[in-house]
């Protein structure tokens, strides 16, 4: 066991865990920030996509001992009352159905929209890649991250 | 919240009854709806099971039926919304508890299954919602003093226009009385299509909001107070379970409180998730044999082709059409072809999740599944107490597709819960997700058609072996019922549409010891391919365009309506340069609840050195009867598209020595956003009544995409998925 110390959503968190704990557990089970999901564990669906230092991370491949004093920003925490503007297109385009592996796919459009305020549809697909969606809303959220771009 | 379930037998006679009978069924059935006559106000605005307004004039409507991702806890309670005349923006979307007025009509029981939602519920939800709003209309009319024939509703308003008097639907509940018996209303009086405010037009989903900013909806985000966790090792085949395993070293680890021998499987308990995933890891369990223990799917299909080859071999006959048997024997010619299909996974992206609380007095049980009454009912069996005595919170399901339909992991968080003495929240790890799933049964399949001297159809044999369903999903008694007919697996398997005059399907039972489930769109995923494949090879035996062939050969002009308007869409005729087109027909239903109608087209090209396919375009025109909310059902077509474009491209699951040989995402692969054509849905009203739709996409693509090769190639592709190695065989 070991206390790791670091921040999430901009609070300062200190967590007591095994130090190959995944990040995802120490965020949705520990922290009860339940917005992160699991779907493999294994970084081969991006439902447990969050930042960390900016950056868009499968928190199931992040481990504790890797945290300390890292910023780690959840689908909780990725704007004040959800309003980003990726939030605001998903709900325009109607994206979720499901729902499930959404704030996946937002945390990671999220990471596209702050390095590339104009990204084109294939730059979008190339950073959408590794997020699935058993329920097929892909043409959505291309849509989503499009709108989000023209309006933000 | 009062959660009560009553038990309601199922039988396959009561199902056909009640989808026979629908409109006078339900009729006789609606008033039944009004569990009680109390005042408003002790009942708290209740006017009925479905419909609470409070004096604010908020109106909360309760959803009977469980969200997975289809828009149901939008369509119903938009129905009902739209023959009470509520004002929407004042409408809260409850879930209704498992309680039997809240029972599927046709299926008699609290149970989302077949596309078959929105259909069902019709007829009760607007009966139920125009009651209340007579109820309302009365109220005012006796206050007022005028006749009722004289008050009109506009949206949450109660008119009078003569003395241009207007109240509010809040206003009114403050005075008005439920009467003892509630004012009839027959289907004939509901709101006629015409009138309608909101079907037909789009409203944004509810649900949407709190799936765009990470809100708890799902089991796996349920936390309860003292809670511990659980994961499930089941054993690897149906019907075996642990002879033994290393209890004392996992018990050993750290974090790890107990791990516990089931019947079907090993549960290891902790304190923190991490530590029982780990231990799960470190699971030594040997494992007793049961029929599945030595499946070895490659060999079995081979056996299962070799059985729908064998005259001799008789399989159990579904619905027939004259003597299709003779007419082929005495046909100037039969065309014979041959299609298999491998077993396929549900791939939700939420692994089985269940929160169980074993307590002194009863169970709560927090989790999302298709069947409510069973999950309820199993959870009482395996608590050995009432149902009475069990609280299900129905949680929001991160997908399903079928597979919680089974509640097998109700009855395993139960029984880690007596087994902790604490509630515990079970998760399954993905690996066990895959390994432990239950697939869409793996298909051989043969066709053999009768044709007369100038190639004209007279008589369609469609042989199937496959897995059955039905006798693990609902019995074997309910089997015999059916008189052994497998409804899920034959599924698609006739062609009511086309001009043929005698049919005839039987399905030839591989039972191997597999777990089996229904799979999104059930058995027109596998048997709609192989008839629409055979359709293209018939136009191609009669050197025509596959799509004025079909047009000639569909007697139903809906069909035809579906096929020309997706050829449409494609500009059918116009050439291509390396891609080429495929087309098919498709449907989903029951011959008495009716079929919603799918023509589908794909545009594909075929890298010939790698094998690999590739979708450029998917087009797709659907008649769903009644629209009930047009962008869902674009939604929803998208999404089943997609889903059986992943089976007709990639996804297959075999199993060797029993064991399933896939594991996660990498070798179980479903579809990625780089993979995703472009994809056009035309949605098309026939009528006046909601037809089937969640489902709808998946019978047409798999063949669209084989014909679409054939098309490019003049190769068939016969068996699904087709993977690179098995299109570089068939280009060989
Ligand atoms: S749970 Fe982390 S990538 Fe799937
Ligand atoms: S919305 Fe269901 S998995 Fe993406």
């Amino acid at each position: 066991m070991a206390v790791v110390a670091f921040t999430i959503n901009g609070r300062p968190a200190k967590v007591e865990v095994a130090p190959d704990t995944p990040l995802l557990w120490i965020v949705r089970e520990h922290l009860k920030l339940s917005g992160t999901k699991y779907g493999c564990g294994t970084g081969l669906c991006g439902s447990c996509t969050v930042h960390v230092d900016g950056r868009a991370v499968r928190s199931c491949q992040v481990v504790a001992s890797q945290l300390g004093g890292k910023q780690v920003t959840t689908i909780e925490g990725l704007a004040a009352d959800a309003n980003h503007p990726l939030q605001r297109a998903w709900i325009a385009e109607q994206v979720p159905q499901c729902g499930y592996c959404q704030s996946g796919q937002i945390m990671q459009a999220a990471e596209l929209l702050a390095t590339n305020k104009k990204p084109s549809r294939e730059q979008i697909v190339a950073h959408m890649d590794g997020n699935l969606c058993r329920c097929g809303t892909y043409p959505r959220i291309v849509r989503a991250i499009e709108r989000a771009a023209r309006e933000a | 919240m009062n959660r009560r379930h009553s038990k309601a037998k199922l039988s396959r006679r009561e199902m056909l009854a009640g989808s026979a009978g629908l409109s006078f069924a339900f009729a006789v059935g609606a008033p039944s709806l009004f569990g009680e006559s109390d005042a408003f106000a002790q009942s708290g605005g209740r006017l009925n099971a479905y419909v609470t307004i409070a004096k604010d004039g908020t109106i909360t409507i309760a959803s009977p039926a469980l969200e997975m991702g289809q828009g149901v806890n939008t369509a119903l309670p938009l129905i009902i919304a739209e023959e009470l005349d509520a004002d929407w923006s004042k409408v809260r979307v409850q879930q209704a508890p498992v309680a039997a007025v809240f029972n599927h009509p046709i299926l008699q029981q609290q149970m989302v299954v077949g596309s078959l939602t929105v259909r069902g519920y019709w007829i009760p939800c607007r009966t139920a919602a125009a009651q209340a709003r007579r109820v309302l209309l009365n109220a005012v009319a006796e206050r007022w003093k005028v006749p009722v024939t004289e008050l009109t509703t506009e949206p949450s308003t109660v008119v009078h226009a003569a003395s241009k008097r207007r109240i509010g639907y809040g206003e009114v509940a403050a005075f008005a009385q439920v009467p003892e018996k509630l004012p009839e209303v027959k289907p004939e009086e509901l709101k006629p299509a015409s009138q309608f405010r909101l079907i037909g037009k789009d409203v944004p989903r509810p649900d949407v909001v709190d799936k765009s900013s990470g809100k708890p909806l799902y089991a796996m985000d349920v936390q309860v107070p003292g809670m511990v966790y659980a994961t499930l090792a089941r054993a690897p085949v149906r019907g075996s379970g642990p002879i033994s395993f290393n209890r004392d070293e996992l018990k050993a680890l750290p974090n790890i409180l107990d791990a516990v021998a089931l019947d079907n499987g090993v549960g290891i308990i902790g304190n923190t998730v991490e530590a029982v995933f780990a231990a799960r890891g470190k699971l030594k369990a040997e494992w007793r044999d049961a029929p599945g223990s030595k499946v070895d799917s490659a060999a079995n299909l081979h056996e299962y082709l070799a059985h729908v080859r064998d005259p001799a071999r008789k399989g159990v006959v579904g619905r027939t059409t004259g003597d299709a048997i003779a007419a082929i024997a005495g046909a100037a010619k039969v065309h014979a072809s041959e299609f298999t299909c491998d077993y396929v996974y549900h791939a939700q992206i939420e692994p089985h999740v269940c929160v169980a609380w074993v307590k002194p007095d009863g169970v709560e049980v927090w989790t999302g599944t298709q069947w409510q009454t069973r999950a309820v009912a199993e959870a009482a069996k395996a608590a050995g107490v009432g149902v009475e005595k069990v609280t299900l919170h129905q949680m929001q399901m991160g997908g399903s597709f079928g597979r919680n339909i089974f509640v097998e992991y109700v009855i395993d968080a139960v029984n880690l819960s007596k087994a902790a003495g604490k509630p515990v929240k079970m998760i399954q790890s993905r690996g066990d997700d895959v390994v432990h799933g239950r697939f869409r049964p793996m298909y051989a399949q043969r066709i053999e058609v009768g044709l007369d001297a100038s190639d004209k159809i007279v008589g369609w044999r469609h042989r199937i072996a496959a897995d059955t369903v039905v006798p693990y999903l609902y019995g074997q008694a309910r089997m015999d019922a059916q008189k052994g007919v497998d409804h899920i697996v034959f599924a698609g398997a006739d062609v009511p549409h086309y001009d043929v005059p005698t049919h005839i399907a039987d399905h030839i039972y591989e039972e191997r010891g597999v777990r089996t489930a229904p799979w999104r769109g059930i058995g027109a995923g596998a048997t709609n391919f192989a008839v629409e494949v055979v359709i293209d090879e018939l136009a191609q035996l009669a050197g025509q365009n596959p799509l004025a062939y079909r047009l000639a050969l569909l007697k139903d002009p809906r069909a035809r309506r579906v096929v020309e308007a997706a050829a449409k869409m494609a500009d059918w005729s116009r050439k291509r340069d390396g891609t080429a087109l495929g087309i098919s027909f498709g449907k989903l239903g029951l011959p008495p609840i009716g079929f919603s109608l799918v023509g589908t087209v794909a545009e594909v090209s075929v890298d010939r050195s790698t094998g690999r396919i590739r979708c450029h375009n998917l087009w797709c025109a659907a008649d769903v009867g009644l629209p009930v909310q047009p962008g869902n059902i674009v939604a929803q077509l998208e999404s089943s598209l997609i889903f059986a474009l992943g089976s007709a491209l990639k996804e297959r699951i075999t199993i060797q020595d029993g064991v399933v040989q896939q594991s996660n995402f990498h070798d179980y692969e479903i579809l990625r956003l780089s993979e995703i054509p472009p994809i056009a849905v035309e949605v098309i009203r026939s009528g006046d009544i909601p037809l089937p739709v969640g489902e709808l996409g998946i019978p047409g693509v798999v063949p669209a995409v084989s014909n679409a090769v054939f098309a490019l190639t003049g190769r068939r592709l016969r068996n699904a998925p087709f993977t690179p190695n098995r299109v570089k065989a068939a280009l060989a």
